[in-house]
């Protein structure tokens, strides 16, 4: 496949006054996109804080579609996995958006580096949107909806989700590079990341709902711990491998 | 290019269906439990059974045109994909039916092939807007490429997702493949050669009507002057290089013989 | 491995069924300046987006810097330098986060960023937004970014647009010569036939993706170049 064209050694130039390395480490270049990131996400303000208001207001919804005051076990967790997915929707949409738009594609793809860095470093970013995320979103559940103590729960309630979030960031990059350069990409980024994520859903609700219950403190099964890390295994390495053939022209 | 494997592939089709359906409804006992309704096993599961390695194999053959660039192998993918597509439908339509004959309700979700088959017929109904939301031919190949390689390789995890996530709930309702009567397991397997053989042929078909009609408006296009460039219709099916540049050659009076194009 | 800066035979590069740029055929010796004119979809930014290895060729062959492309894209991208018709610069960063951005995926080291900014004229607003500033502004910070890791070769589509004439006084020093003094390589994509034409070396006229025209520029007329667009 694209194997020729990554880890190429660099070349000498004839400008030597220049200081340039010659072709910047990945680990730089992914802390290069990262930082930009971060900076545009600050300044624009226009993921987080619409992803956590979304799951807030979505807890809202459920109290009166479900019209119960509290949910413990199964309920609890297919509401708090629901919600978790539906917000991290609306970053995948807005994940590449900036890119295309203002022609940071080009820019990169000038660069001497590794076209993986981009997806590690938008993976790492989704990532930490979902981490964020969370950290809104779960203690309000737990406030709102959740009728058992989240504070036993928490320890296996983190790796879970842990487990859950690379999965979604490892997908929704994925997704999100493919839908943004056609005419319905807002409308293309869930439709195809809903299936795609379901065995996520099975494995993070199954693996969760132990931990929501009154009587039962106990940890998740390890299968479904193990379908997680699986899957997110899988899926990782297919984004990777895959990801060079969406830059490119 | 397509014209006689279609004929031996047709003929084998018909000859393979009407073997199966003879034996289907004259030589196959009727099963105690469900009686003649059980007979749609018989159309159900080789329609599952050849969906399944449908998408698989348009996942593969989606490999082959990233690592080739060559046109011909998206063409395949994408009606590869397409026919799976419409054999999943039949799938969920025959486990529907037999799901009411048996169980009384339209849908189960205790069914897993049932389940799966449902979210894996979500996904590729994205292919197509997917295809038709992209306007560069060659990206929307590519693209199309890359989904259809990450769905085919989600089918098997989907399966196994879904089979663990129902294990719990009941044991499978509609009978297993497993431990059948030779009579039934004859049967079943002539079926299931018959629908793979009904796929092939589609195929071919629709890859060959497809270039046809491709060669025709490349000629008829090299007739008129290149001067109407872009026609504007966007489309869902990818296009054909290398058919036009074998119109090119025809006009030239060169013979049209088998082009690869591209440089790697 | 020769020492032309560029050099294509038989480009093809189709958008479905029809041929963006076909049969293309060109060569440029290192120091040179190519200028390419043409009417609006004749290709001129197809075949710049080829030589800037952001598009494959799809018959033929392109040597760009002695690398063939695409199998050795990797090789040249680091040596070239594109300034397009967007700025590819974020809009809600400042030219200075941008020039930084933009230094750290080349390996460029920061100070270059600062020395870049003083040449555009741009020291005293590198810390504002480039969405409040003017579109001329944001040009000649485009203009930085393109020359910030001293390319061999830069690929220019219709640099002075959008630029004043001080500005432009400003920013063709950088766009000509090179960190070690010597002249840049450059295809410059251009409308200006009389403009366009003093700073070329060789011209290219492109029609309907065909090279119409390729020719040293002191054989040139400004008329044939008019002629294209007719």
């Amino acid at each position: 496949m694209n194997v020729i064209e990554r880890q190429a050694p660099a070349l000498h130039s004839s400008s030597a006054d220049v200081g340039r390395a010659r072709q910047p480490r990945t680990r730089l270049v992914v802390g290069a996109l990262l930082r930009k990131e971060l900076l545009v996400e600050l300044r624009t303000l226009q993921s987080v804080p619409g992803m956590s208001l979304f799951a807030l207001s979505t807890f809202v919804v459920f109290h009166f579609a479900l019209n119960r005051n509290s949910v413990e076990g199964d309920l609890a967790a297919g509401v708090l996995l629901v919600t978790l997915l539906f917000a991290a929707m609306l970053g995948v949409n807005r994940l590449f958006v900036a890119d295309a738009d203002q022609g940071g594609f080009d820019a990169f793809l000038l660069a001497p580096v590794e076209r993986t860095a981009l997806l590690i470093a938008k993976t790492l970013t989704l990532l930490a949107y979902l981490v964020v995320l969370e950290l809104v979103a779960v203690p309000a559940f737990g406030l709102l909806l959740l009728g058992s103590p989240l504070g036993p729960a928490l320890p296996w309630l983190v790796v879970t989700l842990l487990l859950v979030d690379l999965g979604v960031a490892a997908i929704g990059t994925l997704v999100a590079a493919l839908a943004v350069h056609t005419r319905a990409r807002d409308l293309l980024g869930p439709l195809l990341s809903l299936p795609l994520l379901v065995p996520i859903v099975i494995g993070g609700a199954r693996a969760v709902e132990p931990l929501l219950t009154q009587a039962h403190r106990t940890a998740p099964a390890i299968r479904w711990l193990l379908t997680l890390g699986l899957y997110d295994l899988v899926f990782g390495l297919i984004a990777y491998a895959l990801f060079d053939f969406l830059l490119e022209d | 290019m397509h014209g006689k494997a279609l004929r031996t592939l047709s003929i084998s089709t018909v000859v393979a269906m009407a073997t199966a359906l003879a034996l289907v409804f004259f030589y196959a006992p009727l099963e105690a439990e469900q009686g003649f309704l059980q007979k749609i096993f018989y159309v159900h599961v080789p329609l599952a059974i050849v969906a399944l390695c449908g998408f698989v194999l348009g996942g593969l053959l989606a490999i082959q045109h990233l690592r080739t660039r060559d046109p011909r192998w998206d063409y395949r993918s994408y009606v590869v994909i397409h026919m799976s597509l419409i054999f999943a439908v039949g799938t969920l339509i025959t486990g529907s039916i037999w799901a009411k004959g048996s169980w009384g309700h339209w849908w189960v979700w205790s069914e897993p092939t049932l389940v799966s088959f449902l979210i894996v017929f979500l996904l590729y109904a994205t292919y197509q807007p997917l295809r038709f939301a992209i306007e560069d031919p060659e990206r929307q190949s590519r693209y199309a490429s890359v989904f259809a390689i990450t769905a085919g390789a989600f089918v098997p995890m989907n399966f196994i997702a879904v089979r663990l996530s129902t294990a719990y709930l009941h044991p499978r309702v509609l009978g297993s493949t497993s431990n059948l009567p030779a009579p039934m397991a004859l049967t079943f397997l002539v079926s299931l050669v018959a629908m793979a053989l009904l796929f092939a042929t589609m195929c071919k078909f629709e890859l060959a009507a497809k270039h046809t009609r491709a060669q025709v408006r490349a000629l008829r296009r090299r007739l008129a002057g290149e001067a109407d460039a872009r026609r504007g219709a966007r489309s869902a099916a990818p296009s054909l290089q290398h058919v036009t540049a074998m119109a090119a050659r025809v006009q030239r009076g060169a013979p049209p013989t088998s082009h690869t194009p591209g440089s790697r | 491995m020769s020492d032309a800066a560029l050099l294509v035979q038989g480009l093809t590069r189709r958008y479905g069924e029809r041929a963006a740029l076909e049969d293309v055929c060109l060569s440029l010796p290192r120091e040179r300046t190519l200028v390419v004119f043409g009417p609006n979809g004749a290709g001129k930014t197809t075949l710049l987006r080829v030589l800037a290895t952001l598009l494959r060729p799809h018959a033929g062959s392109v040597s760009v810097l002695g690398s063939a492309l695409p199998a050795q894209s990797w090789a040249v991208r680091g040596r070239l330098g594109m300034l397009a018709h967007e700025p590819l610069l974020y809009r809600e960063l400042t030219a200075r986060e941008n020039l930084r951005f933009h230094a750290r995926l080349h390996g460029v080291r920061e100070a270059r960023v600062e020395e870049l900014l003083e040449a555009v004229a741009m020291g005293s607003r590198a810390s504002e937004p480039l969405r409040t500033l003017s579109r001329g502004m944001v040009q000649r910070v485009a203009v930085a970014r393109s020359v910030l890791h001293d390319p061999e070769l830069l690929l220019l589509d219709e640099p002075y647009a959008n630029l004043d004439p001080a500005a432009v006084e400003l920013v063709a020093p950088l766009i000509g010569v090179g960190g070690d003094g010597r002249k840049r390589t450059r295809v410059i994509c251009s409308h200006d036939p009389s403009g366009g034409l003093a700073e070329a070396d060789v011209v290219l006229g492109l029609r309907a993706g065909r090279a119409a025209l390729l020719r040293a520029a002191d054989q040139v007329d400004p008329d044939e170049i008019v002629g294209l667009y007719r």
